[in-house]
C-alpha cells in the first residue's frame, strides 16, 4: 500500500538529518504506529507522505501512486488528521466540516447527511451549530477527525490523534478509527501513547535519530525484547532515557 | 466552481462572525473621508468660516497702511489683530501662539509718497514740463521693509501665499500711487480722470461645461475619490491578517492535504472581499450625496457616472487585494502583516498623490508615483469624477490595476509553491 525507498530528509541550515535513509512498507488496511522520541522525525515522516514538504532524496507510492504524476488522486486517496486542531473557530463545527467535505468535491444532501452521521457517532451532534472556540479540546479532536474522513479515504494519516484528550474522548475516537478499519481504511499513526499504540496497532516501527531502529507486531517485539513487558519497556531500551530536548 | 463558492462562502462566515472587524472595515474609512473632507474643505471654499487670526503692528497710521488692513480684512481670511510693538508680535509669533506677525513701517504713507513724487517730477522734468526742479528731489529716500513673521511651524504653502498676498497689495498700492502723483502734476482738477487704474490684463479660468453648465471642482469631488481608494487600499491589512491566520490556526496545512489549488483559495478570498471594497465604495458614494450635505459640504456629483465609477471601483479593489494577497502569503505572522500592510498602504497614497498633488512632487518622486496603483486608481477616478472621461480614458489605467492585480496574485501562488517545497 504504502512504499517508501530510502527517504531522506535536511531542513534547510540544520545540521542533521531528520530522516535518513528510511525505508518502510505499510501494507494495505493495517493500523501502523510509528513511534519514537520528541524530534524522531515521525512528523516529518508524515508530512512527506503527505505532500506537505518534499524529501530531500529518496521517493514513495501510496497505492502505486506518485505526488509527482498523480498529485490529485492521491490527494483524494489521503486523509490527514493534523497535530493542530486545523479548524476555523469562529465557524459551526457543521460550517467546518461543510467546507472540508467541499474541498473534496462533495455537496449537497449526501454531505450533510455524513457530517450528521460522523457527528453522531463521536457524540458531537448536539453540538453541531456551536462554534468551534467553544468546544474542549477533546471535542475539537474530534472534529478536526472527521473533516479528514468525510471523503472516505483509503489511508489516514493520524499525527498524535489523542493528544491532550481526556479518556472518554480516547476511547471514542479509538473505537471510531478502529471501525474505520474495519470498513478498509490503512492507518498510520503517531504517539507517545505506547499503551495506547500497543492495543490500537496491528504493527509498529520505532523511529530515531530519523533512522528506523525496529519494526513489527506490538507482541513480536516486545517478546523478542529481553526483560520488556510492554512496548514502553521496548522502546526505553531502545531508545534509552536521556531527555530529547531540541529547538 | 463548487470549490470556488465553497470557498467564498467560508470568507464570508468568518467576515461576519466579526462583528468589530466589519464595523472598523465599514465605518473607519467613512470616518476618515468625513473628517478629511470638514478639514480640507476650507481650502477650496472662498469663504471660510474659520478666519486665521493675524498679527499687525501698525506704526504708519497712514493710508498705505489703511490700504493693507483693508485688504486683509476683506480678503476674509485673516483676524485682524492689533499689537503696539514689533518685540510682542514677534514673541507671539515665535512661541507658536500665532501664524503670522505684519510689521507696518513707520511713515511708510509718507515715504511712498515722496519717492512717487520725487521719480514722478523727475519724469516731467525730462519731459519739460516743469521749468524748475524741485530741491527735494535730489534728496536719498530710504525703502521702506515690511516685516513679517512667521510661527515655524507654519507650512511652506501658507508663507507662500501670504507672502504673495502682500506683494500684490503692495504693487497695487504703489501703481495707483503713481498714477496719483501723475494726475496731480498734470492737472488742478482731482475729479478728471485721466489714468485708468484698474488692471488692463485679467484673466478667467475657463471650467469644462456638460449641458451649458460649468463644472466647478469642489472638495467633495477631490477627497471622495481620493480617500475612497485610500480606505479600498486598507482592505490588504484584514485580508492579509486572514491569510496569516489560517497559516497559524492550522487549516491552511489541512487545505494544502486536500485537492484544492490555492488560486482556489484565494480565489474565494477575491470574492469576498471584492464585494467588501464595494460596499465600501457605496457607502463612500453615499456619504457624499447625502450625508455631506447635510453638514454643510458640497454634494458629491455622480450624475451619469455611476458605471464608470464601479469600473475603477472593481478594479482598484483587485489590485488592493492582489496585494493583501501577496502580503498574506508572504507574513509569517500578523506582526509582520499590519504594520507593513498599513505603513505600506500610506506610502502607496503619498506615491499615488492623495495628499500632495504628484505634479508638484520632485521629479524622482513623481517616476515613482507612476508606479504606484493608487497613482493608477486615483487618475481613473479624477478621469471620470473631475474630467468627465469615457471608458476609453480610463482603460490604460484599469487595465494597469487589473495586471497588478494579476501579477501580486501570481506572484503569491508561486511563492506559495516555492516556500512549501522545502
Amino acid at each position: 500500500m504504502i512504499n517508501i525507498e530510502h527517504i531522506s530528509k535536511k531542513y534547510k541550515n540544520a545540521d542533521n538529518y531528520s530522516l535518513s535513509d528510511l525505508n518502510l512498507l505499510i501494507h494495505e488496511k493495517e493500523i501502523f504506529g510509528l513511534l519514537g522520541p520528541n524530534g524522531a522525525g515521525k512528523t516529518t515522516l508524515i508530512s512527506i507522505l503527505c505532500s506537505l514538504i518534499k524529501p530531500t532524496s529518496g521517493s514513495f507510492s501510496i497505492a502505486n501512486l506518485t505526488y509527482q504524476k498523480n498529485k490529485n488522486q492521491l490527494k483524494q486517496l489521503i486523509g490527514i488528521v493534523p497535530q493542530e486542531y486545523a479548524l476555523y473557530p469562529s465557524l459551526t463545527a457543521f460550517e467546518n466540516l461543510k467546507y472540508f467535505g467541499s474541498m473534496y468535491g462533495l455537496k449537497g444532501k449526501s454531505l450533510e447527511n455524513d457530517i450528521h452521521k460522523h457527528l453522531e457517532h463521536l457524540g458531537l451532534l448536539a453540538f453541531a451549530h456551536k462554534k468551534i472556540d467553544t468546544f474542549s479540546g477533546g471535542m475539537k479532536r474530534r472534529v478536526n477527525l472527521i473533516a479528514s474522513i468525510l471523503h472516505n479515504p483509503k489511508v489516514l494519516f493520524l499525527d498524535e490523534p489523542t493528544v491532550g484528550v481526556d479518556v472518554q474522548s480516547k476511547n471514542v475516537i479509538i473505537e471510531f478509527l478502529q471501525e474505520l478499519n474495519k470498513n478498509g481504511t490503512t492507518i498510520i499513526y503517531t504517539s507517545h501513547h505506547l499503551n495506547e499504540a500497543e492495543t490500537f496497532c496491528s504493527r509498529v516501527a520505532i523511529i530515531d535519530h530519523g533512522k528506523l531502529i525496529i519494526k513489527g507486531k506490538p507482541q513480536e517485539l516486545i517478546d523478542q525484547s529481553e526483560g520488556s513487558h510492554n512496548l514502553e519497556d521496548v522502546f526505553i531500551s531502545l531508545t534509552g532515557k536521556a531527555l530529547r530536548d531540541h529547538a | 466552481m463548487h470549490k470556488l463558492m465553497a470557498s467564498a462562502y467560508k470568507e464570508f462566515l468568518l467576515l461576519i462572525r466579526d462583528i468589530g472587524g466589519i464595523a472598523i472595515l465599514f465605518i473607519m474609512p467613512l470616518v476618515l473621508i468625513v473628517t478629511i473632507t470638514l478639514i480640507q474643505d476650507s481650502t477650496f471654499k472662498t469663504i471660510s468660516d474659520a478666519k486665521i487670526p493675524i498679527l499687525i503692528v501698525n506704526n504708519d497710521h497712514g493710508n498705505v497702511s489703511e490700504t493693507i488692513l483693508n485688504g486683509l480684512k476683506d480678503s476674509n481670511t485673516f483676524e485682524i489683530i492689533l499689537k503696539d510693538t514689533e518685540e510682542i508680535a514677534k514673541d507671539l509669533v515665535f512661541k507658536g501662539e500665532y501664524q503670522l506677525a505684519i510689521i507696518i513701517p513707520e511713515n511708510l504713507t509718507s515715504g511712498l509718497e515722496q519717492k512717487v513724487s520725487q521719480n514722478v517730477d523727475g519724469i516731467i522734468a525730462k519731459f519739460g514740463l516743469e521749468e524748475e526742479t524741485d530741491s527735494s528731489s535730489n534728496t536719498i529716500i530710504q525703502s521702506k521693509e515690511v516685516k513679517l513673521y512667521f510661527d515655524p511651524a507654519t507650512q511652506i504653502t501658507f508663507k507662500s501665499s501670504v507672502k504673495n498676498g502682500i506683494d500684490k497689495m503692495v504693487s497695487k498700492i504703489e501703481t495707483q500711487s503713481i498714477y496719483k502723483a501723475f494726475q496731480e502734476q498734470i492737472t488742478d482738477d482731482p475729479t478728471e480722470a485721466i489714468f485708468e487704474t484698474e488692471n488692463f490684463i485679467t484673466f478667467k479660468e475657463i471650467l469644462p461645461k456638460e449641458n451649458n453648465k460649468e463644472l466647478i471642482p469642489n472638495s467633495v469631488q477631490h477627497n471622495v475619490p481620493a480617500w475612497t481608494l485610500f480606505a479600498i487600499f486598507f482592505i490588504i491589512v484584514p485580508l492579509s491578517i486572514n491569510i496569516v491566520k489560517e497559516k497559524s490556526q492550522g487549516t491552511f496545512v489541512r487545505l494544502r492535504t486536500n485537492p484544492v489549488s490555492y488560486a482556489t483559495v484565494l480565489g474565494g478570498k477575491t470574492l469576498i472581499y471584492l464585494v467588501v471594497c464595494l460596499i465600501q465604495f457605496v457607502l463612500m458614494l453615499m456619504i457624499g450625496v447625502y450625508l455631506f450635505p447635510a453638514i454643510g459640504l458640497p454634494t458629491l456629483d455622480i450624475s451619469g457616472r455611476l458605471p464608470l465609477l464601479f469600473i475603477v471601483a472593481i478594479f482598484a479593489g483587485l489590485a488592493a487585494i492582489g496585494l493583501g494577497l501577496l502580503l498574506g502569503t508572504i507574513a509569517k505572522t500578523q506582526e509582520q502583516s499590519a504594520p507593513f500592510g498599513a505603513t505600506f498602504v500610506v506610502i502607496l497614497a503619498a506615491l499615488g498623490g492623495v495628499w500632495v498633488p504628484v505634479f508638484i512632487m520632485p521629479k524622482f518622486m513623481q517616476t515613482l508615483s507612476n508606479i504606484s496603483p493608487m497613482n493608477w486608481g486615483l487618475n481613473a477616478f479624477y478621469d471620470v469624477f473631475l474630467r468627465h472621461g469615457s471608458l476609453l480614458d480610463i482603460l490604460p489605467e484599469i487595465s494597469l490595476l487589473f495586471l497588478f492585480f494579476i501579477a501580486t496574485t501570481l506572484i503569491a501562488i508561486v511563492y506559495n509553491e516555492k516556500k512549501n517545497t522545502v
